[in-house]
Parts: structure tokens; C-alpha cells; sequence
């Protein structure tokens, strides 16, 4: 393509903006919780843009090892109105990389002070097929949908609507995050249900007195545990999978923040072993940048 | 006819909506219950908590309120009257933990109370 027709592109030139807006941002500072599945209370600040993108590499035991991976595009609304977007795919070891599809969710904080618990109404639409993600762990989830190639596991469609009701409680510096999750695939078939739980707190609490990168309160540690909670015919935790482990993150200079997590089936029914990492980068007041003046 | 419409729904607009705008700005100390009104700092009169709270100001809060605390063209200066005298330093930490949502200002809260206070030490550190 000629550079000319680069340029009268419509979508060249957005995808412009957007590049020169991030090259030109000047990053703050996330203070971010290191969960990876499980929702804390905090929304993202009004105007504030968060790219991250994060995977999970696992194998089943008589499966091909995989790596899920979703990109995501979280922008505050309002301070109590938080809007997603994820686009997600995957890679599967001797077989092939694929484009999952994607899905948007909406955070709403209802109560507008800080509670010793407070609840955000969580409502997303995904339109999904073959996913690796394992951004949740609903119903009776578990190592044997892994197994399927790719070009059969594309074949079904999950065009589903996932309400959550998350809480969330500071205490002393400590976070605990708990997260009830019902999903329903429109194309029939009963609710299915989640759950997943989290607490972490910084290294240090107090800030330090000159920029450092690697202080104590830079880093974020944690536990997380998640898993299915059976079906509106099943409802229970046998003959699903649950997954624990403990999650760290850093946040680097600049408005990124790196996190890891190493995590472990609990039972027959889970991975044996998780491995989850996402990078964040946060840009501040991002349509303000597009503004005369600002 | 529509014009005698226009003429009174105009003012009752006005009428209604004024006095909430101005409730608004600055209403929240209204709200500040009498115990979270009375705390006490525990980093008064530190030179190191100025210090880092002026890190933490730099990274979560200049960006609304400018580099300086002096407020943009959307969001107020924390140099007024109202944060420097009228507010006192227990109600500016009520307002940093359960923020003013309605008004755009988010909760701080994650930030934990250590770097809470260290951020109001600073913003009073301006008035000096």
C-alpha cells in the first residue's frame, strides 16, 4: 500500500491518535491490585485510560499446553461508573492461534461513600468461542474443555451475559475483594455460577520521601482463589474447578505496573498449574489530550 | 404560546438548578460526621511526610488539580480558603477516603490512610 493510502484511511489515521497519544501521555502511577480474576471495589478514575494486556499458560494433563490472552481497554466514566472492553485469543502448542472474540462490561458503584463493604453492580456481554483466558470459572468448568482442537471448539458460540456482584473492604491498608458471579448463555441452557475470592496489601504503606522504582510500597502482594459453583440444575463446589495462588505486582515508573501469579488446581477437575502476567499502562485524562488547550 | 413556555421554564430551570450547583461545591463538608471532623494528623508538622506527599500528589492528584495544587480549568485549586482554613485536616481526609462522586472526584481509599495523611500534610504545607 502506498504511503498516500495509508494516510486517507480513516481508521490509519485513529489508530494514529491513539499511538500519539500514548507516546505523548505522561503515565501516573496505578496503584493497582494484583488480582488477576477477582474484581476489587475500586473503579478507574474518571477520564483515566488502563491498556493492559495479561495471559494465563497452562497445560492439561493429556492436552496441549495453551496460552489465553486478553487485551483490555478500561476507561472511568464517571468515579462510579467504570466501562471495559476486552478483546481476547489464544495460542494452542501444536495446533494453532486464533482470535476469540471479545466482550464488554460495565462497573457500577451504587453506594457513594466508602463503606466497611462496599458493592459494585458488575454487567457484561461476551460473544466469545474456543477462550483460554479463564478470566472466571463458572458452573462446571474444567481441564476436559481444553482438550478440543481449536477448529471444534470454534464451532460453538458463546454469546453470554455475566452478572457479578463484587465487594470490597479496606482495612488497614489490606484489601479483600469478594466476587458472586452468574452467567447465562443466551442460547440457552441454565445460570451458571462462580465465585472468587482475593485479599492483598502494599509492601509498605507509607510513602517514601524521594522517586524511587523498587520501594516497598511499590509492590502489591496477595492471595486469590476462584472456581464454579455448579449450575442452576447442580449448585455446589464437587465437579468443578477451583484454582488458588499467591500474586504479586510492581508498579514500574511511568504508569505501568507489572503483575505475576503462579496458581494451582485444587482438584481433578483444574490445571494443575496456571501461570498468569499482565502488564498495565495507565494514561491519564486520555480524551483531554484530543482537546484544543489541554 | 410556546414562546410564553420557553419564557417560564427557562427561569424555573434556573430556579431549580442554581441553588444545587451551588450546594455542590463545597457541600461535602456538610457532610463530614463529627468524629472523622476531629482527627488528628499523625504526620503534623513533619518535613518528611511533606515530602512524600508530595510525590504521591504528583503522581495521583496533579493531573486534575495541576502540578501545584493551583486547580484546571475543570477542577478546583487546593490552595482556597476553603481547603487551607475553612476544611479541617480530619475533613480532608474523609473527603480523600469516600471522594465526592457525584462531583467527579473519585475515592482514595487505596491509597491507605499513611499516604492519605502525608498528601494532606503537603496540601497544607502550600498555606505556609
Amino acid at each position: 500500500m502506498a504511503p498516500s493510502q495509508w494516510r486517507n484511511r480513516p481508521w490509519h489515521r485513529c489508530l494514529g491518535f491513539l499511538f500519539a497519544a500514548v507516546a505523548a501521555s505522561a503515565g501516573c502511577c496505578a496503584q493497582e491490585r494484583p488480582y488477576f480474576v477477582t474484581y476489587s471495589h475500586e473503579m478507574e478514575e474518571p477520564g483515566n485510560l488502563e491498556i493492559e494486556m495479561s495471559g494465563a499458560i497452562g497445560k492439561p494433563p493429556v492436552g496441549n499446553r495453551f496460552l489465553g490472552s486478553t487485551t483490555e481497554f478500561e476507561y472511568g466514566v464517571k468515579a462510579w461508573w467504570t466501562s471495559e472492553f476486552y478483546l481476547d485469543g489464544q495460542v494452542t502448542w501444536h495446533d494453532s492461534t486464533i482470535f476469540t472474540g471479545y466482550r464488554w462490561e460495565n462497573r457500577f458503584r451504587p453506594l457513594l461513600r466508602e463503606h466497611w463493604i462496599n458493592p459494585v453492580i458488575y454487567v457484561e456481554f461476551g460473544n466469545t468461542s474456543a477462550d483460554k483466558a479463564l478470566r472466571e470459572v463458572v458452573g462446571h468448568d474444567g481441564r476436559d474443555d481444553f482438550l478440543d482442537s481449536n477448529a471444534d471448539a470454534r464451532l460453538e458460540k458463546e454469546r453470554e451475559i455475566e452478572l457479578k456482584l463484587i465487594l470490597g473492604s479496606d482495612f488497614r491498608g489490606c484489601n479483600l475483594s469478594e466476587n458472586l458471579i452468574a452467567e447465562k448463555n443466551l442460547a440457552g441452557g441454565p445460570w451458571e455460577f462462580g465465585y472468587a475470592l482475593a485479599a492483598s496489601r502494599p509492601l509498605k504503606l507509607a510513602a517514601s520521601t524521594r522517586k524511587c522504582a523498587f520501594c516497598r510500597e511499590k509492590f502489591q502482594a496477595g492471595v486469590e482463589m476462584y472456581g464454579g459453583l455448579g449450575d442452576g440444575h447442580s449448585f455446589g463446589t464437587r465437579l468443578t474447578s477451583h484454582y488458588l495462588g499467591p500474586t504479586v505486582n510492581w508498579s514500574a515508573p511511568n504508569g505501568m505496573t507489572l503483575s505475576f501469579s503462579p496458581q494451582f488446581g485444587l482438584n481433578h477437575y483444574s490445571i494443575p498449574r496456571l501461570y498468569r502476567f499482565g502488564i498495565r499502562y495507565e494514561i491519564e485524562q486520555f480524551l483531554s489530550r484530543f482537546r484544543r488547550g489541554e | 404560546m410556546k414562546g410564553r413556555r420557553v419564557l417560564f421554564l427557562i427561569p424555573t430551570v434556573l430556579i431549580v438548578v442554581t441553588p444545587a450547583f451551588c450546594a455542590a461545591d463545597g457541600a461535602w463538608l456538610n457532610h463530614v460526621p463529627a468524629k472523622d471532623h476531629g482527627r488528628k494528623n499523625p504526620y503534623e508538622g513533619r518535613a518528611d511526610a511533606v515530602a512524600a506527599g508530595r510525590i504521591v500528589f504528583s503522581d495521583h492528584c496533579s493531573k486534575c488539580h495541576g502540578e501545584n495544587a493551583q486547580g484546571t480549568k475543570k477542577r478546583p485549586s487546593l490552595r482556597s480558603a476553603r481547603v487551607q482554613q475553612q476544611a479541617t485536616e480530619g475533613d480532608l481526609h474523609w473527603l480523600l477516603v469516600n471522594g465526592n462522586m457525584a462531583r467527579g472526584m473519585p475515592s482514595w481509599a487505596k491509597l491507605g490512610d499513611p499516604q492519605i495523611w502525608q498528601v494532606i500534610s503537603y496540601l497544607r504545607s502550600l498555606s505556609q
